[in-house]
C-alpha cells in the first residue's frame, strides 16, 4: 500500500522528466555508454557536449528505445520505460530528432507533420481521409507555421534545402503534447542566418517543455541551455551551469581546446 | 526549386481530378458490352478484372506498404474454397449448402483470417525473406488443399460452384459478369486510391519510407503492416470468390505455384505506383494467355510453347521498363512535356 502511493506521488509532478540509473550500452565488446546516471528536471534545459564518439546520440537511442540499453533503467516522469518499445514512450510525451534528417522524402512538408499528429493520437489507424475541418490537419498547419514553413506545405520533402529539412525535423518533435524533447544536433550544417531562426524556435518553447540539446556549436548550446553535461568515452564527465562549465579547465583541455576551435 | 520527381508521387497527386483519358477510359468500360462479344466480357474482361484485383491486393501492400507477398492467391483461393465449401457446389458430401449471405462472408472472413496470420508472420522479416516466407506458407497451402480429401477435395477440388441466383439475374451471364466483375475492381481501385491519403495509408507510406522513424512518432509499425495485410485480404477474398465463379470451380492448381508467381508478375509488368497499374498488367497477360496460342499456331510453330510468348512479352516489357507500364507510360508523358532542344520543361 504504500508503495503504491510513493509510486503514485512519483508519477505526478514530483518526479524528474528524465531519470537513468546505471545505463549502459554495449555493442559486442564495445562500451558505447557506461554507468550513465543522469536526471532531469521537467522544463529543463540541457545541453550535453562531447568529442564525437562520446556517446551522445548513444545515449538518446537508449531514451527513446530505438534501442535498449544493455544495463540500467530509465524513467520517464517517474515511470520505468527501460523496456517499452519506441512508440509507447513517444505516446507518454517523449520527442526526438535525429542528427541526420529522417522524413519522409515522398510526402509533402505538411503530410510529413500531419503523420507526426496523427502518430500520436488516436487515429492511427483511421481508414477515413482527414476531412476539411480536421483537427489534427490543423494542428499540423499550425506547427508548419511555428517552423517558418508555411510557404513550402505543398512541397514535397526531397525538394527542400537541408536547412528546410533540419526545421522539419523539429516540428515532427513538436506534434501532439510534448512533455519532453529531445534534439541531436539541429543546428549542424546550418547557415548563420538558420541558426537565429533555430535558437529562437527553441528559446520560444513553452516553459514546461523540457529538452536536452546535443550540439557542437557552443554557441547555441549556451544560449538555449540552463545547464550543461559533458560527455567522454561514453561517460558522463562533467555537469554544471554553462559559465562553470566553459571555463573549467579540465573540460578546456578535453572539447574547447582539443578539437578544431 | 530543382523538379526531382519521386516515381510514386506523380502519379499520386493527380488521383483527385481525372484527366480526359481517364473519362474515356470509364465510358468505354461502362459500355463496352454494346459493341464487345461475349468471350471478350466473360473471358477477357471479366478474367482481367479478376487478376487485377488479385494484383491490385499486392500493390497495395507492396506499392505503398514495401512489402511483397506472394500469398495473396492462396487468400483468393482459399475465400474461393470457403464459398464451395459453406455454400453449394456439385460435391454435396463436404459442402454444406448454406445460403450465399451466410457463406460469402464466412469465406471472406476466413480469408482475412489467412491474410492477417501470414501477415504476422511475415512483416518481422524484410525484402527477400518475405518474399521466401510467403511463398512457403503459399506452397504449404497448395500441398495441403491436393491432400486434403476430407475439407477440399483433393486433387480434384470442387466443381459446379455458382453465384447466386440473386434479383433473379444469372450472374455468369457474360454480360451481368462483366458488370459485377467491373463493379468490384473498380471498387477495389477506388477503395485503395482513397486509403492511400487516409491517415492509415499515409503511415503505411511512411513505414516503407523509413520504418525507425515512424516508431520514433508513436506507430507500432508491425500492427500497421499487419493491418495491411489484413486489408489486402479482403480485396484478394473478394476476387478469389470472382474467380471461382467465373470458372465455376476451385481446385488446388487455382492456387498453385505457377498462379502465385503470376500475380507478382503481373503487378511488376504493369507498374506498384499506383492502383492503375495491377490492371493493366492483368489486361496483358490476359491477351498473351488467350492469345499466345493462336500466334504460334498461326505462323506455324506448336502451339505447345505458348508459355514461351508470355515469357518473351514479358520479359521485353520489364526489360524496357523496370517499373513496369505504368513507369513507361510516365518517361513518355514526361518527354512529351520537355522542349527536345533545351530539356527545360515546357
Amino acid at each position: 500500500m504504500t508503495a503504491s502511493v510513493a509510486e503514485r506521488l512519483q508519477a505526478t509532478g514530483t518526479a524528474n522528466a528524465l531519470e537513468l540509473r546505471g545505463v549502459g550500452r554495449m555493442f559486442g565488446a564495445l562500451a558505447a555508454l557506461s554507468d550513465i546516471n543522469l536526471s532531469v528536471r521537467p522544463g529543463e534545459r540541457r545541453a550535453v557536449l562531447g568529442s564525437n564518439g562520446a556517446g551522445k546520440t548513444t545515449l538518446f537511442n537508449c531514451v527513446t528505445g530505438d534501442f535498449p540499453p544493455t544495463s540500467g533503467t530509465i524513467r520517464f516522469f517517474g515511470e520505468d520505460v527501460t523496456g517499452f518499445p519506441p512508440q509507447e514512450r513517444i505516446r507518454r510525451g517523449l520527442r526526438r530528432t535525429y542528427q541526420i534528417s529522417l522524413l519522409f522524402g515522398g510526402l509533402t512538408v505538411r503530410d510529413n507533420v500531419y503523420l507526426a499528429c496523427v502518430g500520436v493520437s488516436r487515429s492511427r489507424f483511421s481508414f477515413l481521409r482527414p476531412r476539411r475541418d480536421d483537427t489534427l490537419m490543423a494542428a499540423a498547419e499550425d506547427l508548419v507555421e511555428a517552423v517558418h514553413l508555411t510557404a513550402y506545405r505543398d512541397t514535397l520533402v526531397s525538394e527542400l534545402s537541408y536547412g528546410q529539412q533540419r526545421q522539419l525535423e523539429i516540428a515532427l518533435a513538436l506534434a501532439g503534447a510534448p512533455r519532453f524533447i529531445l534534439f541531436d544536433e539541429p543546428a549542424a550544417g546550418l547557415s548563420p542566418t538558420e541558426r537565429r531562426e533555430l535558437i529562437e524556435i527553441l528559446t520560444g518553447l513553452p516553459s514546461h517543455m523540457g529538452f536536452i540539446i546535443i550540439e557542437h556549436d557552443m554557441d547555441v548550446a549556451l544560449r538555449v541551455a540552463e545547464s550543461v553535461t559533458m560527455m567522454h568515452n561514453g561517460r558522463i564527465f562533467k555537469e554544471g551551469k554553462p559559465e562553470e562549465i566553459e571555463s573549467d579547465p579540465e573540460v578546456q583541455e578535453l572539447y574547447l581546446g582539443g578539437g578544431d576551435g | 526549386m530543382a523538379a526531382i520527381d519521386p516515381p510514386a508521387l506523380a502519379t499520386e497527386r493527380r488521383v483527385s481530378t481525372l484527366p480526359i483519358g481517364g473519362w474515356a477510359l470509364v465510358l468505354v468500360l461502362l459500355f463496352m458490352p454494346a459493341f464487345a462479344g461475349d468471350f471478350v466480357l466473360y473471358q477477357i474482361f471479366g478474367w482481367t478484372f479478376i487478376l487485377g484485383m488479385i494484383a491490385l491486393s499486392l500493390m497495395f501492400l507492396a506499392g505503398y506498404g514495401g512489402m511483397v507477398s506472394l500469398i495473396q492467391m492462396s487468400v483468393a483461393g482459399l475465400a474461393g474454397y470457403g464459398v464451395a465449401i459453406f455454400g453449394t457446389s456439385a460435391i454435396d458430401t463436404i459442402s454444406l449448402g448454406w445460403p450465399w449471405y451466410a457463406a460469402i462472408p464466412i469465406a471472406l472472413a476466413l480469408a482475412v483470417l489467412f491474410g492477417t496470420i501470414c501477415g504476422a508472420l511475415a512483416v518481422r522479416t524484410e525484402g527477400i525473406y518475405t518474399i521466401m516466407i510467403t511463398l512457403a506458407i503459399a506452397s504449404a497451402f497448395f500441398y495441403f488443399t491436393r491432400q486434403n480429401y476430407a475439407l477440399f477435395n483433393g486433387f480434384s477440388g470442387f466443381n459446379g460452384v455458382l453465384p447466386p441466383q440473386l434479383f433473379g439475374v444469372d450472374w455468369r451471364g457474360p454480360q451481368a459478369f462483366y458488370y459485377l466483375t467491373l463493379s468490384f475492381a473498380a471498387l477495389g481501385y477506388w477503395l485503395v486510391l482513397y486509403v492511400s491519403r487516409s491517415p492509415f495509408g499515409l503511415a503505411l507510406q511512411g513505414i516503407r519510407d523509413n520504418p525507425r522513424r515512424m516508431a520514433a512518432l508513436g506507430y507500432n509499425v508491425n500492427a500497421h503492416r499487419i493491418a495491411a495485410y489484413a486489408f489486402s485480404a479482403l480485396i484478394a477474398g473478394v476476387a478469389g470468390i470472382l474467380l471461382t465463379w467465373q470458372s465455376a470451380q476451385i481446385s488446388p492448381g487455382t492456387a498453385g505455384i505457377q498462379p502465385v508467381i503470376d500475380v507478382l508478375v503481373i503487378a511488376v509488368v504493369g507498374g506498384l505506383a499506383h492502383p492503375i497499374g495491377p490492371f493493366i498488367g492483368a489486361f496483358i497477360y490476359v491477351i498473351l494467355r488467350t492469345f499466345a496460342l493462336d500466334a504460334l499456331v498461326s505462323v506455324g510453330l506448336s502451339g505447345e510453347r505458348f508459355q514461351l510468348l508470355i515469357g518473351l512479352g514479358f520479359l521485353i516489357i520489364v526489360f524496357a521498363s523496370p517499373d513496369g507500364v505504368l513507369g513507361l507510360w510516365k518517361r513518355w508523358r514526361e518527354r512529351g512535356a520537355r522542349d527536345p532542344l533545351t530539356g527545360e520543361r515546357r
